[in-house]
């Protein structure tokens, strides 16, 4: 500890201060702590171009926005709380917290990871500035199917760059994971002894390395097709429109999960400290996880079985994605069975845990529900499929981040976060996101299809109550904002541990983590 | 969305608001699960939901039954010391291997419905189902009968001006007629994005894509109009291409069918039109009707959507030689949104619209097209 | 100093590995455009047809124990300013014979115009077994203003059409090609080299 402490001084003597240590840093934890304002900052903006959209759905009629900008706030919203939120966040908590993990000094390349974050906004400003052009931003939805993309102006072409060098940024970053991990283990951190977050995350890496290039072949495909007159998906070649789908869903399935099994690895982190007791069946985890990731691979079509395929297909890729049932349903049991006869406690971290594993198993249900191929077709593009989603991806994925903000926060930043106001954030999410998502199930069922800006009068109802609550959902937010400018300003000191009996290298280094942690290896037993 | 048809809107309009405080409204409100279905399909799909969603249920209720539990019983307040157990290979095998034979168990009812739904063998009609940005296409193959159905809903229901009536978007001007207790077999595709041909209480969903041909087959049982939408995103007018159906006893079925076969009387009238000579004003307030067809990319004031639409006033396709301006009104502009209107509009309805866009938005080309100058384009 | 070359000499190996494996799967993504279309051959999917050598088909018995009822339509896509129609709505054929039909089209433009047609069979099990030794929707078709043109096309339907199709409907999407018509002749041989083997290749 005594060696962290000199390090740390030493770097403040000749280290850019202001502005361009962030610009500069090679640091892990400044660029995890970049990664994660980042995110929080395109949640907040995709949150509010969510709140466009609802406020649109609050009543039937066209009252604020025309149906075209309305397509590019839905296609908009989706791609940056996908690839600005979600996966960044995650990056950044994969930043701090996996050398921690580990016992490593730093990440592997700590040049390259500058540079993986450092595309992000631009990727960002050049997405966002094509609002701005003649024609709008992208509106064809964030799947960008053809051949209604090849129909967009100049914002299209502006997203399709974004999203090249998006994919270079994860890619880079998972790279980085990749080696830190194999790497950088400190001695005796054997691969089976590291925590469940590291392993999720050595997955999600190569998922990312694996599927990033297929939907930057996709969008190149799509760029030609747009510009230099190849026919890959416009039938007058000779080119095919389902194909696109076919590639795009190719990368989205797996993307589906680099989405969650972070998520999955924060949740088996926060469970057992709250329970006071191990995570059940660790191995059993790693080998679900794996499971999972190895069958989103062969699942892709779910996605489209309304496009016409043979009923071999159909009924291939119903078994097949029936089948992820099946680890998925071993992850929810052993959290179940971790917090089974421990001493329970219920921090902000942990109320976000419980959630997730409830939520998350609503939209897994919802999921199985959807790869019945033959209901599928009663489902498919309807509001079911934008409640499923969104209880995977925001009470899976999102609230997995909340939770594991406040889990670490105090690590971070040194103080105790306000529990009080902990608990009313989370009490006031969970509650506004069933108001605004559990209603669109029904909306769905009763026919109301995806992406519209308008709507027939008997889906009025429960969109006024999906709206009112997608306003509290959004202003929730704010608290959660203020919460963390509240603990990084001040509060009361946390201790090196934070929590009771954590279990995790992390909890063995001071609070704050120093700037330079495990420059000598720890030893692990 | 035809202006021409203000008095009757208004009058719909107030009968649909009329109707909307009535007790029970013709579409469900608060409906919490898939509609009454009307189809075999339609049936079999919802038995299956309501199954596996009772199956779903029945496993959430005992998994978060024992997670409730043990945030009850097992809080730290109750003085207790945590249990140090980490695995156990007998539970996790049996809760590995029963999820799998619950879902053999969902697997068997499902590969049989789908199985039934791929069989389109042995039909009794075949209807071909083309859709278009921003409406649908209907063509009886063997009768030599063919339409377009467009949305009905006037614009100012949508945009607040008029109270909205009671199947606000989903009302057509020609709605598909089918005989009920048929085999019907539908042949699906698209002229230039992809769409998706849908009617929730058939059970009934396929993608349209342009080049491809897509089928699917419903038998509807009980007579009656049913509503749907198009269900993949297609663009701009994506919430307003809804699909209406009305089925029909065979016998009033084979009626109608035989009613749209002659067609003599629209002919006629359209061959009259095409006779007569036409002033401008008429022109001109025929132009303002039949250009509901052009405002929903064009905008209701001619200034489009720049850099996705263009604008018609001032364009120099508007002001330029007339035609220039009507090829393109007629056969569309390949690779853009713009389709040709040549197949669904009759020579006096171009001439008007033509003569509308070329006067109206500030444009003074100050020329008429009549419609024989149209019949002789074609 | 020689462990950190060491950690920096395997960083650098794994690294080697991780990018060639992202040039790969970028490689993958195009290489899914021909994998795709030979799973579409085999299977149908998309109702793709496949078409054959005249002199191949003649070959197969003809079942006259069969019937088939054969549906043909049509449809211009994508603002192609011609009509187009078949000859014949609908005709009954035995599996295994050699059967000709046509399609009409006219440019009713004021402008010659250059189209492709896109040939798709449904149910997309039988797609397989549909094989066409003659078809216009080989080639691009170019058509003088107020052309009228007799397009025809000669098909076989496979004695191994799967049992319980009795019904099959052949359509044709004729889109505007002009944007690909600059491509020249050669190209366009090589592609329809290519498209027949890899039909011929999975049905001898």
């Amino acid at each position: 500890m005594a060696t962290a402490d000199v390090a740390h001084h030493e770097e403040h003597h000749h280290h850019p201060s202001g502005v361009m240590r962030w610009i500069t840093t090679t640091n892990h934890k400044d660029i995890g702590t970049l990664y994660l304002c980042f995110s929080l900052s395109m949640f907040l903006l995709g949150g509010l171009m969510a709140l466009v959209i609802r406020a649109e759905l609050f009543q039937p009629g066209l009252q604020v926005v025309d149906p075209h900008f309305f397509n590019q706030m839905t296609t908009m919203h989706a791609l940056l709380m996908v690839f600005g939120a979600i996966m960044p966040g995650f990056v950044g908590f994969a930043n701090w917290m996996l050398p921690m993990m580990i016992g490593a000094p730093d990440m592997a390349l700590p040049r390259m990871n500058n540079w993986s974050f450092w595309i992000l906004p631009f990727a960002f400003t050049m997405l966002l500035s094509s609002l701005f052009t003649a024609g709008g931003g992208p509106a064809a939805g964030w799947t960008l199917y053809a051949p209604l993309t090849i129909q967009g102006g100049m914002g299209v072409d502006m997203t399709i760059f974004a999203i090249h060098m998006m994919g270079i940024s994860s890619i880079l970053g998972a790279i980085n994971i990749i080696v830190t991990i194999f790497n950088m283990r400190a001695p005796g951190m054997t691969l089976m002894k590291m925590p469940l977050f590291v392993w999720t995350w050595l997955i999600t890496a190569f998922l990312l390395i694996a599927v990033m290039p297929v939907l930057a072949g996709a969008v190149t495909m799509l760029l030609t097709d747009r510009h230099f007159g190849t026919a890959f998906f416009d039938p007058a070649g000779g080119g095919d429109p389902v194909m696109f789908q076919h590639i795009f869903w190719f990368f989205g399935h797996p993307e589906v999960y680099i989405m969650i099994l972070p998520a999955f690895g924060i949740i088996s982190e926060i469970i057992p400290t709250f329970s006071r007791k191990p995570l059940f069946g660790y191995t059993a985890m790693v080998l679900a996880t794996a499971a999972i990731a190895f069958l989103s691979f062969i699942v892709w079509a779910h996605h489209m079985f309304t496009v016409g395929m043979p009923l071999t297909g159909e009924l291939f890729f119903m078994y097949s994605t029936m089948l992820i049932a099946v680890p998925t349903g071993v992850k929810v049991f052993n959290w179940v069975s971790t917090m089974w006869r421990g001493a329970l406690t219920f921090e902000t971290p942990m109320l976000f845990a419980v959630a997730v594993v409830f939520l998350f198993t609503i939209g897994g249900f919802s999921g199985l529900m959807l790869a019945i191929t033959p209901a599928d077709f009663q489902y498919h593009d309807t509001y079911f499929v934008v409640a499923h989603f969104h209880y995977v991806l925001f009470s899976g994925a999102a609230m997995a981040m909340m939770g594991g903000a406040y889990y670490w926060l105090p690590k971070w930043t040194g103080h105790m976060y306000d529990e009080k106001l902990g608990k009313i954030h989370f009490w006031l999410t969970t509650i506004f996101f069933n108001v605004t998502f559990f209603p669109q199930h029904f909306l769905g069922l009763a026919g109301m299809p995806r992406r519209i800006p308008d709507y027939a009068l008997q889906f009025t109802e429960f969109n006024v109550i999906s709206s009112i609550g997608a306003f509290g959902l959004g202003f929730a937010q704010l608290l959660f904002v203020y919460v963390i400018v509240k603990c990084v300003r001040g509060g009361s000191k946390a201790t090196d541990t934070v929590w009771e009996a954590p279990r995790g290298l992390e909890w063995t280094v001071p609070s704050p983590a120093p700037y330079h942690t495990f420059e000598t290896p720890p030893k692990i037993a | 969305m035809s202006p021409f048809r203000v008095s009757t809107a208004v009058a719909l309009a107030w009968s649909g608001a009329a109707l909307s405080v009535a007790p029970v409204p013709a579409n469900a409100a608060w409906g919490l699960n898939l509609p009454t279905p009307v189809s075999p399909i339609g049936r079999e799909i919802l038995e299956l939901h309501n199954l596996i969603m009772l199956i779903c249920l029945i496993i959430f209720i005992v998994v978060f039954g024992f997670m409730f539990y043990s945030i009850y019983a097992h809080r730290k307040s109750t003085g207790r010391e945590a249990a140090t157990f980490a695995h156990s290979t007998k539970a996790e095998v049996v809760w590995t291997v029963i999820p799998f034979i619950i879902l053999i168990g969902m697997a068997i009812p499902s590969t049989a419905t789908l199985i039934n739904m791929e069989d389109t063998s042995k039909s009794d009609l075949t209807i071909k189902v083309t859709g278009y940005q921003w409406k649908w296409q209907y063509e009886y193959l063997d009768h030599d009968v063919s339409f377009y159905s467009s949305l009905a809903t006037p614009r100012e229901q949508i945009v607040g001006l008029q109270p909205k009536g009671e199947h606000y978007l989903l009302e057509v001007d020609n709605p598909l007629v089918i005989p009920t207790n048929r085999k019907i077999r539908l042949l699906v595709t698209a002229n230039d994005v992809i769409h998706a041909w849908w009617v929730p209480k058939f059970g009934a969903k396929k993608d349209a894509i342009p080049g491809y041909i897509n089928e699917l087959w419903t038998k509807v049982e009980t007579p009656g109009t049913y509503r749907g939408q198009c269900a993949e995103l297609c663009g701009k007018d994506h919430g307003f291409m809804p699909i209406v159906v009305e089925a029909k006893s065979p016998e009033e079925f084979d009626a109608w069918l035989a009613g749209r076969k002659q067609g003599s009387s629209l002919e006629h009238a359209a061959a009259t039109a095409a006779a007569k000579q036409w002033s401008e004003s008429e022109l001109m307030a025929r132009g303002e009707e039949v250009y509901a067809h052009c405002a929903a990319c064009h905008g209701v004031d001619g200034k489009g959507l720049p850099g996705a639409f263009p604008a018609i006033a001032g364009s120099a396709v508007a002001t330029g030689p007339v035609e220039d301006h009507l090829t393109l009104v007629m056969d569309g502009k390949p690779g853009t949104a713009m389709q040709g209107f040549k197949g669904q509009l009759s020579d006096i309805e171009i001439a008007a619209v033509v003569t509308y866009q070329r006067n109206a938005f500030g444009n003074k080309a100050g020329d008429t097209v009549q419609p024989s100058q149209v019949q002789s384009l074609r | 100093m020689s462990v950190a070359g060491q950690a920096q000499a395997s960083n650098r190996r794994l690294i080697g590995k991780l990018v060639l494996l992202v040039f790969a799967m970028f490689g993958f993504g195009f290489a899914l455009v021909p994998l795709y279309d030979v799973f579409c051959d085999i299977t149908g999917l998309n109702g793709k047809t496949g078409t054959a050598d005249a002199n191949s088909i003649t070959k197969d018995a003809v079942d006259r124990s069969r019937t088939i009822t054969v549906e043909f339509t049509g449809n211009t896509a994508g603002g192609l300013p011609w009509e187009f129609r078949p000859a014949v709505a609908k005709m009954q054929v035995h599996p295994g014979a050699l059967t000709r039909t046509s399609y009409f089209a006219r440019n009713t433009s004021g402008h010659a115009g250059v189209g492709r047609a896109i040939p798709s069979v449904t149910p997309s099990e039988a797609a397989a077994h549909f094989k066409k030794t003659e078809c216009f929707c080989f080639t691009e078709q170019t058509l003088e203003a107020g052309e009228l043109k007799e397009m025809p096309v000669q098909f076989v339907v496979e004695s191994d059409l799967p049992p319980g199709i009795n019904t099959v409907t052949l359509s044709y999407a004729f889109f505007n090609a002009e944007k690909y018509a600059r491509r020249t002749a050669d190209d366009e041989a090589q592609v329809n080299a290519a498209r027949t083997s890899n039909i011929r290749g999975d049905r001898s």
